[in-house]
């Protein structure tokens, strides 16, 4: 699936989807296809204030356990209440229905994130 | 997989194929083998509901002859060789002097020699083993199939729909646990009613040459039935799931078969084996730490190596896990934990980065496909 234009990505394979001071963030569609089946997502708490690329969450396949590193720094307004009951939709959709939190921005949007072109780059020669 | 991780990796006579179909390949037992095709979960639906087929020639086929082997191979073992019908099939587990096991095994008992199936991930111990306890005796002789000798595995409601009419012996009559030679596909077989999934079906043993074509035909047949490749990840939940031991996790050098939940198979009424002194000590002072299973209330799933806890105290580890599709889509787990923690009942929590996850021990299997028959 190709990675949509209008996001950031991170090398962590995160994307954003930044709107006036609003993130929406998930992982990417190569993530979610390389992790196979997920099965179980933790997300931060709503309230919950994040730095650029902490470990804030797991996602979890039937074989693995990974890390969700937060693209973006603020404070979590939003998760999606869809993933608890249904973790696949990650799968499904990774930048539609599978979004996992948003994130009031506060500062800049980490200035080392990449666009899709860049990413695609990034998938493609890993 | 990159190529320097393959290089050192031996291949299966499917390699070509699994790659073709797109298989994501990981190393296992010194093979590069396919974890999983469409997805686990999807193949894990195709073997409970109607078929899959699984590339498991890396484990390691050895055949044993000789007058002697029956004796010979109750001395090392638990279970019994020697009362093995013509064309039985019986699992078995070889023991360490410890009482620990050494590998859990396959026997297979042909017209004119037995055929041994053990772990990939074992062979490197096993062969010089077994050549070893084999040297100086001239009622048996061994020899190793492994690699060269390729194993396809078809498990699942339609199995028989899809490998009966392939094959010259009257396989859909044959009984669980049991074997023939013939033919399939056209090509020389051991064929086995046997397996690892909890479903009814077949394992094939062929040359590594006829593998390929006998694995198309199988997909190109199995298709309308609606059969598909399905990789270790989906074995690996369905063995679980059907409550079998994998070696490496419910049974180990230092995991006896009765601490993993195999008493069924210790045979104590044999005169002698390997760690039976050591077994039947185990037995009669019953204060192991043991194999039990869990069902976990909540979602968070448990990984290997997660601590057990009971009262506040910890009692154990996790040494297997999954979300399991054929248990109302819980999480499943076996753990390995002190005597009075795994009672059945018992409310336990596994610990998940720094949280309890309520679980409670249940009898295993935790997954019983219907109108089972019972295993020889």
């Amino acid at each position: 699936m190709a990675n949509p234009e209008n996001l950031l990505y991170s090398k962590d394979h995160e994307w954003a989807k930044i709107e006036g001071d609003t993130a929406t963030v998930g992982i990417t569609d190569y993530a979610q296809n390389s992790l196979g089946d997920i099965v179980y997502v933790e997300l931060p708490r709503v309230g919950q204030t994040i730095a650029p690329h902490a470990s804030i969450g797991v996602v979890e396949s039937v074989k693995a356990v990974s890390e969700l590193f937060s693209p973006v720094g603020g404070e979590v307004v939003e998760i999606n209440p869809l993933l608890e009951k249904d973790p696949a939709a990650v799968n499904r959709d990774a930048f539609g229905e599978g979004w996992m939190y948003r994130v009031k921005v506060s500062g800049d949007p980490a200035p080392d994130l990449l666009s899709a072109a860049d990413y695609e780059k990034l998938v493609t020669t890993a | 997989m990159n190529a320097s991780e393959t290089a050192s990796l031996a291949r299966t006579a499917l390699y070509d194929e699994h790659v073709a179909l797109g298989a994501r390949m990981v190393p296992f037992g010194g093979f590069a083998m396919p974890v999983q095709y469409g997805g686990i979960l999807a193949e894990h639906d195709a073997v409970r509901t109607r078929a899959g087929l699984f590339d498991l020639s890396h484990m390691a086929q050895y055949e044993l002859r000789g007058a002697g082997v029956p004796d010979w191979a109750d001395a090392l073992t638990v279970n019994e060789v020697g009362t093995m019908k013509p064309l039985q099939a019986r699992y078995n587990i070889f023991t360490n002097d410890a009482g620990g096991s050494h590998d859990d095994v396959l026997f297979y008992r042909l017209p004119d020699r037995w055929l041994l199936v053990v772990n990939a991930a074992n062979a490197a111990k096993m062969w010089p083993y077994l050549q070893a306890a084999a040297a100086g005796r001239s009622d048996l002789s061994l020899q190793s199939h492994h690699g060269s000798r390729a194993l396809i595995a078809v498990q699942g409601p339609r199995a028989v729909e899809l490998v009966a009419p392939l094959c010259d012996v009257d396989v859909a009559a044959m009984k669980y646990y049991f074997c023939a030679e013939g033919r399939v596909g056209g090509a020389p077989a051991v064929i086995a009613r046997t397996g690892y999934t909890g479903e009814d079906g077949f394992e094939l043993f062929v040359e590594g040459i006829d593998a390929a074509p006998l694995w198309r035909l199988l997909l190109e047949r199995g298709g309308p039935l609606g059969a598909a490749p399905a990789g270790l990840g989906a074995r690996d939940v369905l063995r679980l799931e059907a409550g079998m031991p994998l070696y490496g996790h419910e049974l180990e050098e230092d995991i006896s078969p009765l601490a993993g939940g195999q008493a069924w198979a210790v045979k104590f009424r044999k005169p002698e084996f390997v760690g039976k002194a050591a077994l039947v000590a185990q037995r009669d002072a019953d204060t192991f730490d043991r194999i039990a299973g869990v069902v976990l209330a909540g979602r968070v799933p448990a990984r290997g190596g997660y601590g057990v806890f009971l009262d506040g105290e910890r009692v154990g580890e996790v040494r297997s896990a999954t979300l399991a599709p054929s248990v109302d889509n819980r999480n499943v787990a076996t753990v390995l934990v002190r005597k009075r923690a795994a009672a059945l009942g018992t409310p336990l929590g596994i610990e998940v980065r720094g949280a309890l996850q309520e679980a409670t021990v249940v009898a295993l299997p935790f997954y019983r496909r219907p109108n089972s028959r019972k295993d020889g």
